[in-house]
């Protein structure tokens, strides 16, 4: 076949795929049902999941040890213990706060609370020097404790060191309930996408038998196997680019009707705010993989589905 | 242009035959008949013609073609060159005159344009000029075999395979039918036709094959048909 031949016959391929889905549109929306319902779920888990991430990064990044010290350190001694810390495996970064910093941190972050602030100033500056130190690892804080536990530090210190321990518990349950979420959202995606592969294998299985005599004229006036089984994979991806942009739609007005109701309240660990704006700045790459998702387990159906049904071998 | 040396045809293991060592040699141009009753082999003679089934031993030669070298993928090129009227006309009925018509040269990837010039050319040749948008069902029988007819010849195939396409038509139109393919083998196209109507072979005079029992029995010039 010429080349010209083969482009008019791919529009041909393309055009018979959209008229049949009309024709078929009455076993056509079971299928696309399934699939919007799969694709929800893909979109859904995934948005989720970036979300979830996002808020235990947030916690971690909170996390830290500080080193109250006592009002006798001199700035030698001070010196020397920070770069001791900074020599440890474990430390991300090491801060040192001077009283006058601490206290302006303190005024800071309770402007809204005069008395609290009256108090601080009435005497000179109760307020300790402190070394923040952030772990790279918080789950081995144990080489940064057994350093400060030395008694040649502990004798600086003002305060017993603080290690946001509670802190690390939450992230601990958080992280462990996302990877249940994770897990729960995989199975959940491979359980429909096969029950959406099942479905529109049996669909299209429904057409082929619907259209056999037309199949059978074509055969016997010469039609190729390509021209008889491309409208129904045609046919199949519409299933899925039609799916991908409902289950879209459906998680767009479900953002709508939430940003309404929700966004003032917190949703525990679900940031509706974060999942948002992820959403919308992630449009097009999830518009796109949705699209992608949809077409391949259409085309992966129905391409099945004819190898199984329309028998291109004679006897 | 058909060539059959020593063809056979069983269906079953054990059965009996449908075909029976037979040879035939058509030649370019030429108009046969075959005749017989009812399961004595023609149908399986014209469906191992368009390779709907495969023949048990033999060779079949086609145009050219050698059925026993032909692969699977290979059989639209062979169907594309045969045309093919079947008894049962085999018109899709949610398409109208033109569009089945159309349909036969839309498979093969012909324009829109060269459709639209081509098949008032062969609703010319079969008669039905007008009747373009009429839907099958609105057809008489034998207007329902003239546009099979048109549709078989609308690629222009050297050879026309008509099976027994007067069976369900009263004498008036299997006539009709009879002239349109005198006509297209007039034009040039090798013609084999089965049937089981004397009168149509008798009124025809041409060459005719007579099959019984999976034999050819008999294959006259100009013969005359007698059960």
């Amino acid at each position: 076949m010429s080349g010209k031949r083969k482009l008019i016959t791919f529009w041909r391929v393309i055009r018979n795929g959209a008229v049949n889905f009309i024709r078929n549109i009455s076993l056509a929306i079971a299928a696309m049902a399934i699939m919007v319902v799969t694709l929800t779920i893909v979109l859904f888990s995934w948005i989720v999941n970036s979300t979830f991430t996002h808020t235990i990064n947030q916690i971690t990044g909170k996390i830290d040890i500080s080193v109250y010290l006592n009002d006798n350190v001199n700035q030698a001694q001070t010196g020397k213990l920070l770069k001791e810390i900074k020599s440890l495996s474990n430390v991300a970064s090491v801060q040192y706060l001077s009283k006058s910093q601490v206290l302006a941190q303190y005024e800071q972050q309770n402007a809204s609370n005069k008395q609290l602030i009256e108090a601080v100033s009435e005497t000179n500056n109760p307020l300790p020097a402190t070394i923040i130190i952030k772990p790279i690892n918080l789950n081995d804080l144990e080489s940064i404790k057994n350093f400060l536990d030395q008694p040649k530090i502990t004798g600086l210190e003002s305060a017993p060191t603080s290690y946001s321990g509670q802190e690390k518990e939450a992230i601990d349950r958080i992280t462990h309930a996302t990877n249940v979420l994770r897990e729960i959202g995989f199975i959940a995606v491979i359980v429909f996408a096969i029950v959406s592969v099942l479905i529109i294998f049996n669909t299209i299985q429904m057409a082929i038998f619907n259209r056999r005599d037309e199949i059978h004229i074509m055969r016997l006036l010469g039609a190729g196997t390509a021209y008889i089984r491309g409208p129904f994979i045609v046919e199949s991806i519409i299933y899925g680019v039609l799916a991908a942009l409902i289950s879209i739609l459906i998680i767009n007005s479900a953002f709508q009707a939430s940003s309404g109701t929700l966004q003032a309240s917190s949703l525990g660990l679900l940031d509706i705010n974060y999942a948002n704006t992820f959403f919308t700045n992630h449009f097009l790459t999830l518009l796109t993989a949705q699209v992608g998702i949809g077409m391949v387990i259409g085309a992966v159906s129905s391409f099945i589905a004819t190898r199984r049904y329309l028998k291109f071998k004679i006897r | 242009m058909i060539l059959l040396d020593r063809v056979s045809k069983t269906y079953s293991k054990s059965g009996k035959p449908s075909l029976d060592r037979i040879s035939l040699h058509v030649e370019p141009k030429e108009f046969v008949i075959v005749v017989g009753q009812s399961g004595a082999g023609k149908t399986t003679l014209m469906r191992l013609l368009t390779r709907e089934e495969k023949q048990t031993s033999g060779k079949i030669i086609v145009g050219g073609i050698d059925y026993d070298k032909l692969k699977d993928k290979e059989i639209p090129i062979l169907r594309r060159k045969i045309g093919v009227v079947f008894q049962d006309f085999k018109l899709l009925p949610d398409k109208n005159v033109f569009e089945n018509i159309a349909f036969a040269l839309e498979i093969v990837g012909v324009s829109n344009s060269e459709i639209r010039n081509t098949v008032p050319k062969v609703l010319d040749i079969v008669n039905l000029t007008g009747k373009e948008s009429n839907m099958p069902l609105e057809l008489s029988g034998g207007e329902r075999q003239r546009v099979a007819i048109a549709r078989a010849i609308v690629r222009q195939p050297k050879i026309l395979i008509a099976d027994e396409p007067t069976g369900n038509l009263d004498p008036k139109h299997a006539w009709d039918v009879i002239k349109i393919l005198e006509k297209i083998n007039r034009y040039g196209t090798t013609v084999l036709l089965t049937t089981h109507n004397q009168e149509i072979v008798n009124k025809l005079k041409r060459r005719v094959v007579t099959v019984k029992e999976g034999k050819i029995v008999s294959d006259r010039a100009h013969a005359s048909y007698k059960i």
